[in-house]
């Protein structure tokens, strides 16, 4: 015992040196640092690259600007860490600026803004910002994908040859409800004003993973789930997950001879994955918030806010300007291709409206009264899915 | 005289095999690292400076150490009677567990000081009773406390997974980022600029020292060495092996059960599917890596601790995928069994 306590008081001497050996970090004449969160691998072909794109765009076309980041930032992959000490990282790094990509990191984000009162922080998907949440120096950015879906329902339906659409979903909260919702309302809108179908004949169902990736042993797994899709009739799948397993399967079922088709999520390349069976992609382009936020935060004009981007109606793929964009895929067919144009052509002339009543939730309540439009406040905080739609809501 | 030629015997295997492990695994990491064109000096800088270069990370990596070193204490009481406890992560968890749920009791946010302690010693009970649970199953069923350890850590997750995606989940979100955060009164309190809360060092560092002590100078500790050694022959001392055994694991489970409490209010400040965050299995390494002896697990803990926290520096300064130091760990482990296998195999022939 004497033999170890006096090894237990070396070590305890060796890390007093260790601690008093610290050297104070001096801040140099850098460029405007922005350091970058991802929930997932920066090459995930989804959620984590889109930003990881914008953000070396980024550094490319604003002079001045250099990125760090950070990707997996999760339990899952790297245990024991948290937002706040990433950003503790990062700042040391000479940050300025911290966007954290994932809804997940609410918590985090808003300790560590807490924590570090001078640098910026943006935190994408979450609403603290809007809420009165969230210190002043956190804003919150995102893109009004819930058109991007619609489309993505509206070519689902469109191309269904069993009337079943499958939904690849990651996990239940306000923002995955109404992005569901707003898949539905698209193809609702297609199989009923397009195909002149009845909607009973339509099925919808979603399927949520419990997380926006596939944790082996924690989530369901994605693949397993899409195969269950399949075979149980479900011909179109549109993915909500950040990955590409939807597609991936798609592709590979349609190896085997099945007749099935697949919409991914998030990433402007997503199709790449198995073009023969994807119908297109909606995505999100964050160089334009990104551009927009960095910019203010360079010239000393961040000030708190909450963007929710949408397309540029002009040009719904234009890099510069369109912060959610729909990337046909090889499999969408010329003709549907041309309806899904016209699509496109209502809801940027207003002439389509999905969210208007009439429209009840899932339980039958009662969500839009007849002619009555749906609030941008009542479609962020959807509390369910709506009616028609098959799956969990909370 | 006998005693002292043991003891420098003792001494000189241990360096040599100190040195062994070390230069098998650096060479492993180095000659790795060559074929990725990397170099070493530059990720063992890089390394270092994330885990040691300020007060910040080395109370970041702190905060790594101190599970660790609960883990590892726990361990070492069942390695002692010759018990794997593979179970330690499952104990972690229900210790996680036990302690959020008392610290989710209406009351708790009302009486500050009572509540984190009770949650404190809830983790320990948790765990302690999980390790039990192995433990029984071994006495009782004659399940292989491997094989009874994995089985209770199956269960202790899917209990975690259907928490927080159940009854704790968050109003209207059921997602694996966890329970709502505790209210901030709950939480273990840090200092301005320390990342590791100080009562959660204290506990692990006098945790570590009771184990020594009583592995080492009590009777207890004899008859753990007495089982672990042959427990047939221990009966002959009237020593009862299943009642020995089963305290081991109760205290093992007991210590992993705090770690567990530890991660819930000291670093994530709610319960997540992850709670446990591997510190378990790290431990059985770390413990064998340090011969089942406790006065290197504290050296050794914190070498993993620096490689964790470090580790987060690769993609931010280097570009590489952090997992290389789970690969360095890989190498360091594989080296010791090797040594370790070379040296029972000399002793043997």
């Amino acid at each position: 015992m004497k033999s170890t306590t006096r090894r237990v008081a070396t070590f305890l001497g060796m890390m007093l040196i260790a601690l008093l050996a610290c050297q104070p970090t001096f801040a140099a004449d850098k460029p405007f640092t922005f350091g970058l969160l991802m929930v997932g691998p920066a090459n995930d072909k989804g959620w984590s690259q889109a930003h990881f794109d914008a953000a070396r765009e980024i550094e490319k076309n604003v002079p001045g600007t250099q990125m760090i980041y950070i990707d997996k930032v999760n339990p899952a992959d790297r245990p024991g860490i948290t937002v706040p000490t990433l950003v503790d990282d990062l700042v040391a790094k000479g940050a300025k600026l911290i966007i954290g990509n994932s809804d997940d990191m609410k918590d985090g984000m808003q300790e560590a803004a807490l924590m570090h009162p001078d640098i910026y922080f943006v935190h994408i998907s979450g609403d603290g910002a809007l809420k009165g949440e969230a210190s002043k120096n956190l804003s919150n950015l995102m893109g009004r994908m819930e058109y991007g879906k619609m489309m993505a329902g509206f070519v689902a339906a469109l191309t269904t040859k069993t009337g079943k659409i499958g939904d690849l979903g990651p996990l239940i909260n306000a923002e995955t409800r109404r992005l569901s919702s707003s898949t539905y309302l698209g193809a609702r809108y297609a199989w009923t004003h397009i195909l002149k179908k009845p909607l009973k004949d339509l099925h919808y169902k979603v399927s949520w993973i419990g997380f926006w990736f596939n944790i082996p042993g924690v989530t369901s797994d994605p693949t397993l789930v899409m195969r269950n899709f399949i075979d149980s009739g479900y011909d179109v799948i549109v993915s909500g997950i950040d990955t590409t397993e939807a597609l991936i399967v798609a592709g590979q079922k349609r190896k085997e001879g099945a007749t099935v088709w697949a919409v991914p999520y998030d990433y402007k390349g997503a199709c790449n994955e198995a073009p023969e069976a994807c119908l297109g992609v909606p995505y999100f382009n964050w160089y334009p918030g990104y551009k927009d936020i960095i910019t203010s935060a360079m010239n000393g004009k961040f000030s708190q806010q909450f963007l929710w981007l949408g397309p540029d109606w002009k040009d719904i793929n234009n890099a510069e300007t369109s912060a959610i964009g729909f990337q046909n895929g090889a499999a969408l067919s010329a003709e549907h291709a041309r309806a899904l144009a016209d699509f496109q052509q209502g809801l940027a002339d207003g002439s389509i409206h999905l969210f208007t009543g009439p429209l009840n939730f899932q339980d039958g309540s009662v969500f839009l009264k007849t002619g009555e439009s749906a609030t941008d406040t009542q479609i962020w905080n959807l509390p369910q899915l709506l009616e028609g739609m098959e799956g969990a809501s909370k | 005289m006998l005693m002292k030629t043991i003891q420098q015997h003792d001494l000189t295997h241990l360096v040599i095999r100190f040195f062994c492990i070390t230069g098998l695994g650096f060479g492993a990491v180095c000659l790795l690292l060559f074929t990725l064109h990397l170099s070493p000096i530059t990720i063992a800088k890089s390394m270092g400076s994330g885990a040691l270069s300020n007060w910040i990370r080395i109370s970041h990596m702190l905060s790594i150490w101190t599970p660790l070193l609960l883990c590892s204490s726990g361990l070492l009481f069942t390695f002692r009677a010759g018990l794997w406890n593979i179970g330690i992560e499952g104990q972690m968890i229900i210790g996680a567990i036990c302690t959020t749920a008392v610290l989710r009791l209406p009351q708790a946010e009302n009486s500050h000081a009572l509540f984190p302690a009770l949650a404190m010693a809830a983790g320990l009970c948790g765990g302690g009773i999980w390790g039990m649970c192995a433990g029984i199953l071994k006495n009782r069923g004659g399940v292989n406390e491997i094989f009874g350890g994995l089985g209770l850590n199956f269960v202790a997750q899917g209990i975690i997974l259907w928490l927080i995606f159940g009854p704790w989940k968050r109003a209207g979100i059921a997602s694996m980022s966890g329970t709502n955060l505790l209210p901030h009164a709950l939480w273990l309190t840090s200092p301005a600029g320390w990342r590791v809360a100080p009562v959660a060092l204290v506990l692990s560092c006098l945790a570590f020292l009771l184990t020594a002590l009583l592995l080492g100078n009590t009777r207890f500790g004899l008859r753990l060495t007495a089982v672990g050694k042959n427990s047939k022959a221990s009966r002959l001392f009237g020593i009862k092996p299943e009642l020995i055994g089963l305290t081991a694991m109760m205290l093992g489970g007991g210590l992993a059960g705090l770690a567990g409490g530890l991660q819930v209010t000291g670093v994530y400040h709610r319960l997540i599917p992850a709670i446990s965050s591997g510190y378990g299995y790290l431990g059985l390494l770390i413990v064998m890596l340090a011969g089942y002896r406790a006065a290197a697990i504290p050296c050794i803990a914190l070498f993993f601790a620096c490689l964790a926290a470090g580790s987060i520096q690769l993609p931010i300064m280097l570009q590489i995928d952090s997992s290389l130091s789970g690969v360095i760990q890989g190498a360091c482990v594989l080296s010791a069994l090797l040594v370790h296998g070379f040296q029972t195999k000399r002793r043997n022939t």
